[in-house]
């Protein structure tokens, strides 16, 4: 399959293994079905017990897997009749973030997502899925488009952050996340998000205030990407592990925290390993989702989202 | 004594005091902290101070996070690093939020943005205008997530603020970078800032390194943000006080005046 993650490499001596024996005993005729059913079992074994108990920084490696399914992977294998549209009518049509129009089992919904490269060339269209502030003023249009024709919006995380650059500061890269912020508050359709890779920071918030937040099983969300918290912590980007651990960025931990709503699962190996199943796992917790969110009225939704964000926090009171 | 970090000019304290903190030979502004702004700006320097006993927890139990949090709030005299309340600015009555960059670097965590909304809706409820003094290196990375999710709650308070006709005056104090210039500072209806501020999502060391290239001496400052259309007016201290006033003023509607 190519690929493989430096944890995965017990998994793929023992896979070559199989493999040369299978071929060893069609070579020379040999029966080795019993051998190979004892290895097969044994590779299951060892699957399960990597990916039960993956350390954050080893999940994190699976959500920056370049294999893993993108926003426009979700679209195409979820939706029906996508349309996609272009631009944010005051600079340019920023790639790392795509949406349009598309069908959900029938009902119209706006479907908008970071989009990261498929390779080297789309990579560099994309700016690695790093949103200018062009990238979140296309997502608001958007999203405000549904909001008038009362679609739900359907939003896929997927960016390891706003894009750090000159240009992007000068265009206001601040106040086009903020703008986000302030403007998903308060749209009066049901708004889903799903973090389906990277959640890096303001640039994965600016699409991620919703009625909803749903989180990939190895997918992570964080404030700073692991590796800048450790430069500006530690003063040692090597660290970031450390911080993977100490920053709690992963689904289970959120979902502890109250920050998501849900966890999505995954094949073991990670999303790469079965899109279509992945997908399919995606559409049904989505369907779920919506299908309950459509019976309440804007106020409710409005207010929903409110208190969900409202009482996020940890704090207390000096005593005296 | 003390000398300008930019232009190295001595004075005494007094005389720099006198002159607001504001270097006489370059006009460079000094930091101040959320004390020093109050008693500054508000009205007989009172500011009627809400959640005035809110501190931080370690919902994460991060690496060192309980002692410094003891050590910032020592050296700052601060329980975080916003104070919030309400006063009166020219005799107008207001909600004010404060930012003290001597806690923590200004960074937000759950109390900043606890403070900052709960200061929004008491505007929000009262019908008074809101003022907010930013200054902040970002989030506050010992609270992971929660920081972040800060961002949207200050921003939803917001929204149900202005949906209500509320006005912000939202002023950039140097520095602020990250999470808070891109929630609530940003979302002003009227946008200050004093000289030589440095206003940004990213910092310029991070840019730096991420392009490659080396980037102009202003880049960022106030003055580059006015150019670029991120904020309304370059404000000297001097002026700040007297720019609310007029700002407020123009923004009230006097009995007996037709608006027709």
């Amino acid at each position: 399959m190519g690929n493989e993650l430096p944890f995965e490499q017990p998994l793929e001596e023992l896979r070559s293994k199989i493999e040369e024996l299978r071929r060893f005993g069609s070579e020379k005729d040999i029966d080795f079905s019993e051998e190979i059913a004892r290895l097969e079992e044994r590779y299951t074994q060892l699957q399960q017990e990597i990916f039960v108990q993956l350390a954050p920084a080893q999940k994190m490696q699976i959500a920056r897997h370049p294999q893993r399914p993108t926003t426009i992977d979700y679209i195409q294998a979820i939706f029906d009749d996508y349309i996609e549209l272009h631009g944010d009518r005051a600079y340019a049509d920023d790639l790392a973030i795509v949406g349009g129009i598309a069908k959900l089992n029938g009902v119209p919904v706006t479907v908008v997502g970071h989009q990261k490269g498929k390779d080297t060339k789309d990579n560099i269209a994309r700016n690695f899925g790093m949103p200018h502030p062009e990238g979140f003023r296309k997502g608001l249009r958007l999203m405000k488009q549904a909001d008038k024709f009362r679609r739900p919006i359907i939003t896929f995380i997927d960016t390891p952050g706003a894009y750090p650059g000159g240009a992007a500061e000068e265009r206001g890269q601040g106040e086009a996340i903020a703008r986000n912020l302030l403007e998903m508050a308060t749209f009066r359709v049901p708004i889903i998000c799903v973090v389906i890779g990277e959640g890096g920071s303001g640039g994965a918030l600016a699409l991620g205030v919703g009625n909803r937040v749903l989180m990939l099983e190895n997918a992570i969300y964080s404030v700073i990407s692991p590796n800048g918290a450790a430069s500006i912590l530690w003063k040692d980007a090597s660290k970031a592990d450390k911080a993977a651990e100490a920053m709690k960025i992963t689904a289970q931990d959120l979902q502890e925290m109250k920050i998501i709503d849900e966890i999505i699962p995954e094949p073991n190996g990670g999303a790469h390993r079965e899109i279509a199943i992945q997908a399919e796992s995606v559409k049904s917790v989505l369907s779920r989702h919506l299908q309950e969110l459509l019976s309440w009225d804007s106020e409710q939704l409005r207010q929903d989202r409110y208190d969900k964000y409202r009482k996020l926090g940890a704090f207390t009171y000096a005593q005296g | 004594m003390s000398k300008c970090p930019k232009c190295g000019a001595i004075q005494t304290s007094k005389e720099l005091d006198k002159n607001l903190k504001v270097c006489p030979s370059c006009g460079y502004h000094m930091k101040l902290n959320a004390r020093e702004r109050i008693h500054m700006i508000m009205d007989e320097g009172r500011l009627f101070e809400y959640d005035a006993d809110m501190i931080s927890e370690d919902p994460l139990e991060f690496p060192g996070y309980a002692d410094k949090l003891v050590k910032q709030s020592e050296k700052s005299g601060l329980r975080d690093a916003v104070v919030t309340g309400e006063g009166t600015i020219g005799g107008f009555p207001v909600v004010c939020a404060v930012m003290s960059f001597d806690f923590f670097s200004g960074s937000m965590g759950s109390v900043v943005g606890e403070k900052i909304t709960r200061a929004v809706e008491r505007a929000t409820q009262k019908g008074y205008p809101l003022i907010v003094f930013s200054t902040s290196g970002g989030a506050r990375m010992q609270e992971s997530i929660l920081s972040l999710m800060q961002m949207a709650k200050t921003s939803s308070a917001l929204a149900r603020f202005h949906d209500k006709g509320g006005l912000f005056i939202s002023i950039f104090t140097d520095p602020t970078l990250g999470g808070v210039t891109a929630s609530f500072a940003m979302l002003g209806d009227v946008i200050l800032a004093e000289p030589g501020t440095i206003v940004g999502f990213a910092g310029r060391i991070v840019i730096e390194q991420t392009i490659r290239q080396k980037l102009p001496d202003n880049f960022q400052t106030a003055e580059f943000n006015l150019q670029h259309g991120q904020l309304d007016k370059v404000v000297n201290r001097k002026e700040m006080r007297n720019t609310l006033i007029k700002l407020l003023d123009l923004h009230t509607v006097k009995e007996g005046v037709s608006r027709g």
